[in-house]
């Protein structure tokens, strides 16, 4: 378990440092968010391309049906139905690397993520800003497509070094005391939830019969899985060549020591919460919901993966989802988030106020 | 060699004396690129140009909804002035600002320069941004204008003329700090043989100026808690905002991260509410607080001026600093610094008309196509006829709108603006250039060595303008 310096003398240094805006920490959030969902994106679209061509010829059923599973893990089907008339390799990549109009596509997230770099543009590095503005840049440009076609492992591999490159900077240039944990939280929590949609892709992929389970369809499907969380090698020293599905799950839901796996992101954002919280002593550090995720990540250090395989694994995932969507709506609402206020309301006050000054 | 087929023409020239020969704060420079082929000048010269762009040291400009980042061209060759000659302008800035803030005090108070009839009340009555409801009000330590952008200019002689006050939200500062950077990165060679007085120090300035006019009601045991107000990231001047909160490690908010309860300001912040002693407003007076100013502006903060009231919060400028922003009342700073300090101007002004004084006005309308014609409240080089260039129906529309208010207007013979060495795609020209000098003013004020230099950049122009094509260069005192 990696170590972390005592949260106490964390919070002594927070409380020296200069006050941070509510707003400002919200958008280094989401900018760390999107920019995790994008190298997310980026690794499912690079290693399913690769996937297909363990297949040879594809008709376009077996093609509609490895593709279009992923494209619902993230929410998108209905909008990539009303573009496009087939699903194929070149259209649902396409949907899911190009299209303004899919507000997860890598396009989409990238330009999101710049945008609310731009915001607080004064908070971050300038070298954190040159990264997202340079990967915006190659994603929009005419280029992009060129090498999309060329290669598409090279493009996403791009993609992929701009999150790492942003990941590095941010660490080693990124001051502890300007909101760094909101960053961090909002990269482990986004990248806990691509988790249980990675997984979650496998349960849409239907196996026409039980006995494709374990079959070398099966075995590449799940080694393409941990490939898109580049798991592979650290899975191996583990379980050494045996792919199989159940220690596939077992190792990327609980983990403690390889830094994608749903238990490890869900500890550094145990965390990160602890820093945000003990930054602002009048909210309550043990509401509810901070206690709630609490009792979730407590499973994940004591559950089995047969307890999971038992309950549903898509049970499983869409219960996880919930918690990591519950306690990101409670810290953004309570940390980031001031309801915009009334100004109408806002402006007839004051001037009562004014009244009572005169 | 880079000079060789350089020709100052009749125009002052701030490098090249009437004979050709090279100024002698000019003699390091002048070696220095002398030795500089025209190739590497122009790929350096681009080199900065893109790292601006990159780094995002831009201004947005606005036409058609759609906001288009540019950056402010920039120009290699330095603009030296020398120890001697900024010694003078440096006391005549500071006689100037003293004379300014002391008129400020006076037009909110007793009116003595009003009731001793050096000015004629109408022009300040009539003054659109004298703001009535602040008479009798205190500020802070008695300064309103704390950060003030004069703008200078040379004429046919070489002499240093005032020509406007920048003192509501005068910007600029922060491309001052960058040329500096960029000409220190791209050419080091330059500065070695030089001796140039640092200009990096006005951040630390400001922000003590920003501290020493907390409210008087401040009790804290630290430093007063001092913000830069923006209206945000789509405002044409952004990056100044942000790039000076950063340099003195204050936060930036905008009008949305302030509340006012109990005639206090406060920030939004994720540990709550907290309070705000001073702020650095980059927003002009009427669009400050919308239950007092303009209602329809959302970049406000309501509240605020009722905090500012009560002694809670300081701005800076103050409200009201606007009147002496007015060309009209320009041409009476002369006569605040005889009134105020019983002292000659150092710096003169640029000798100016009124069109409102009956003498001054047959005089404007006779002559339009041969003077500088300005409305008083206008800035970026808008509102301006350039009578000797300017197409007949302009002229008449000028015509037309003066008749209809003259208190608006004021005029000036054309100065033949001095003119610098500038990069014109492959060779230098002479481009017309200005001096933009920023003066703090707090317990003490302090003038930062140069400042701005401003280069008009189409051939002939006078228009150093950012929004018009205007460029800029890094500028230099020497230190002896």
């Amino acid at each position: 378990m990696p170590p972390h310096s005592n949260a106490r003398e964390e919070v002594a240094r927070h409380k020296q440092a200069n006050v941070m805006l509510a707003r400002v920490a919200g958008s280094l959030y989401w900018m760390s968010r999107y920019l995790e969902r994008a190298e997310n994106q980026a690794r499912l679209i690079d290693v399913n391309l690769q996937l297909l061509l363990d297949f040879g010829e594809v008709s376009d059923e077996q093609l509609k049906a490895h593709w279009l599973p992923i494209v619902r893990s993230s929410g998108d089907e209905e909008q990539f139905l009303k573009l496009y008339d087939v699903a194929d390799s070149e259209s649902v990549t396409e949907f899911m690397t190009f299209r303004l109009e899919n507000p997860n596509s890598l396009a989409s997230c990238i330009a999101n993520a710049r945008e609310n770099a731009r915001q607080v543009r004064d908070q971050i590095s300038s070298e954190m800003w040159e990264v997202l503005n340079d990967a915006h840049h190659f994603i929009q440009g005419e280029n992009a497509k060129k090498i999309w076609h060329e290669g598409a492992s090279a493009f996403y591999d791009q993609i992929k070094r701009y999150s790492h490159l942003f990941q590095g900077i941010t660490v080693s240039t990124f001051s502890r005391s300007e909101g760094f944990e909101f960053i961090q939280f909002g990269k482990y929590l986004e990248r806990a939830d691509q988790m249980t949609r990675l997984l979650d892709i496998k349960y849409h992929i239907l196996l026409p019969t039980a006995a494709d389970v374990g079959g070398a369809v099966d075995t590449a499907q799940w080694h393409a899985v941990l490939r898109s969380a580049s798991a592979v090698e650290a899975y191996r020293r583990y379980y050494v060549a045996d792919v199989y599905y159940k220690k596939v799950v077992e190792f990327l839901l609980f983990d403690d020591c390889f830094p994608r796996t749903m238990r490890f992101c869900g500890e550094e954002m145990a965390h990160f919460i602890d820093l945000i919280t003990s930054a602002a002593p009048e909210t309550d550090e043990k509401a509810p919901a901070i206690e709630r995720f609490m009792a979730f990540l407590d499973k994940l250090s004591t559950l089995d993966v047969e307890d999971i395989f038992n309950q549903g694994l898509h049970e499983f995932l869409d219960m996880a989802q919930v918690e990591i969507g519950n306690i990101g709506g409670h810290m953004y609402s309570t940390y980031m988030y001031f309801p915009p206020i009334d100004m109408q309301a806002e402006i007839r006050f004051q001037q009562q106020q004014e009244q009572q000054q005169q | 060699m880079l000079f060789d087929q350089y020709q100052p023409e009749n125009f002052f020239d701030e490098m090249f004396t009437r004979d050709q020969g090279v100024r002698p704060q000019y003699r390091a420079v002048c070696d220095a690129l002398n030795s500089v082929s025209a190739d590497d000048y122009r790929s350096r010269n681009s080199a900065v140009e893109a790292a601006f762009m990159r780094g995002g040291v831009t201004f947005t400009v606005y036409s058609d909804d759609k906001g288009t980042e540019r950056i402010f061209p920039f120009d290699c060759v330095p603009r030296v002035i020398s120890a001697e000659e900024w010694d003078v302008v440096e006391k005549g800035l500071i006689q100037r600002l003293t004379a300014l803030n002391l008129f400020l005090h006076d037009i909110y108070h007793d009116q003595k320069i009003i009731k001793d009839r050096v000015i004629p009340p109408q022009y300040l009555l009539s003054a659109k941004h004298f703001r009535r409801e602040f008479m009798h009000f205190e500020v802070p330590k008695n300064v309103y204008v704390h950060i003030c952008g004069s703008d200078l200019i040379r004429d046919h002689d070489g002499r240093y003329l005032v020509l406007e006050d920048n003192l509501r939200c005068p910007s600029g500062s922060s491309y001052m700090l960058e040329n500096r950077s960029a000409l220190k990165r791209t050419f080091p060679e330059l500065f070695q043989a030089a001796g140039v007085r640092p200009v990096d120090n006005y951040p630390t300035e400001l922000l003590k100026v920003l501290q020493y006019c907390a409210p008087a009601k401040f009790r804290g045991d630290n430093a007063p808690n001092a913000v830069v107000l923006t209206p945000g990231v789509f405002n044409s001047a952004y990056f100044e905002h942000a790039f000076l909160a950063r340099q003195m490690g204050i936060p930036i908010v905008e009008g949305r991260d302030l509340l006012v309860r109990d005639y206090k300001v406060f920030m939004r912040t994720t540990a709550g509410l907290v309070q705000v002693d001073v702020i650095y407003r980059r927003i002009d007076d009427d669009f400050l607080d919308p239950s007092v100013f303009r209602a329809d502006s959302l970049l406000g903060v309501p509240g605020l001026v009722n905090a500012y009231r009560a002694g809670n919060v300081s701005l800076a400028n103050s409200i009201g600093t606007g009147v002496a922003d007015d060309k009209v009342v320009y041409y009476f700073v002369p006569k605040m610094i005889k009134y105020y300090l019983g002292e000659e101007p150092i710096l003169p002004n640029v000798d100016t008309y009124l069109a409102s004084e009956p003498q001054d006005y047959t005089f404007i309308l006779e002559n339009l196509n041969k003077l500088v014609v300005k409305s008083a409240n206008e800035a970026g080089g808008y509102g301006m006829l350039m009578g000797p260039w300017a197409a007949k129906e302009e002229i008449e529309t000028f015509r037309k709108m003066i008749e209809e208010n003259p208190r608006n207007f004021i005029a000036q013979h054309p100065i033949s603006l001095s003119r610098h060495p500038t990069w014109c795609d492959d060779h230098f020209e002479g481009r017309h250039i200005d001096l933009r000098p920023y003066i703090l003013c707090g317990e003490k004020t302090v003038v930062t060595p140069g400042g701005l230099t401003r280069v008009a950049l189409r051939k002939g122009s006078l228009v150093v303008n950012s929004s018009q094509g205007g460029g800029s260069k890094d500028t230099w005192v020497l230190k002896d």
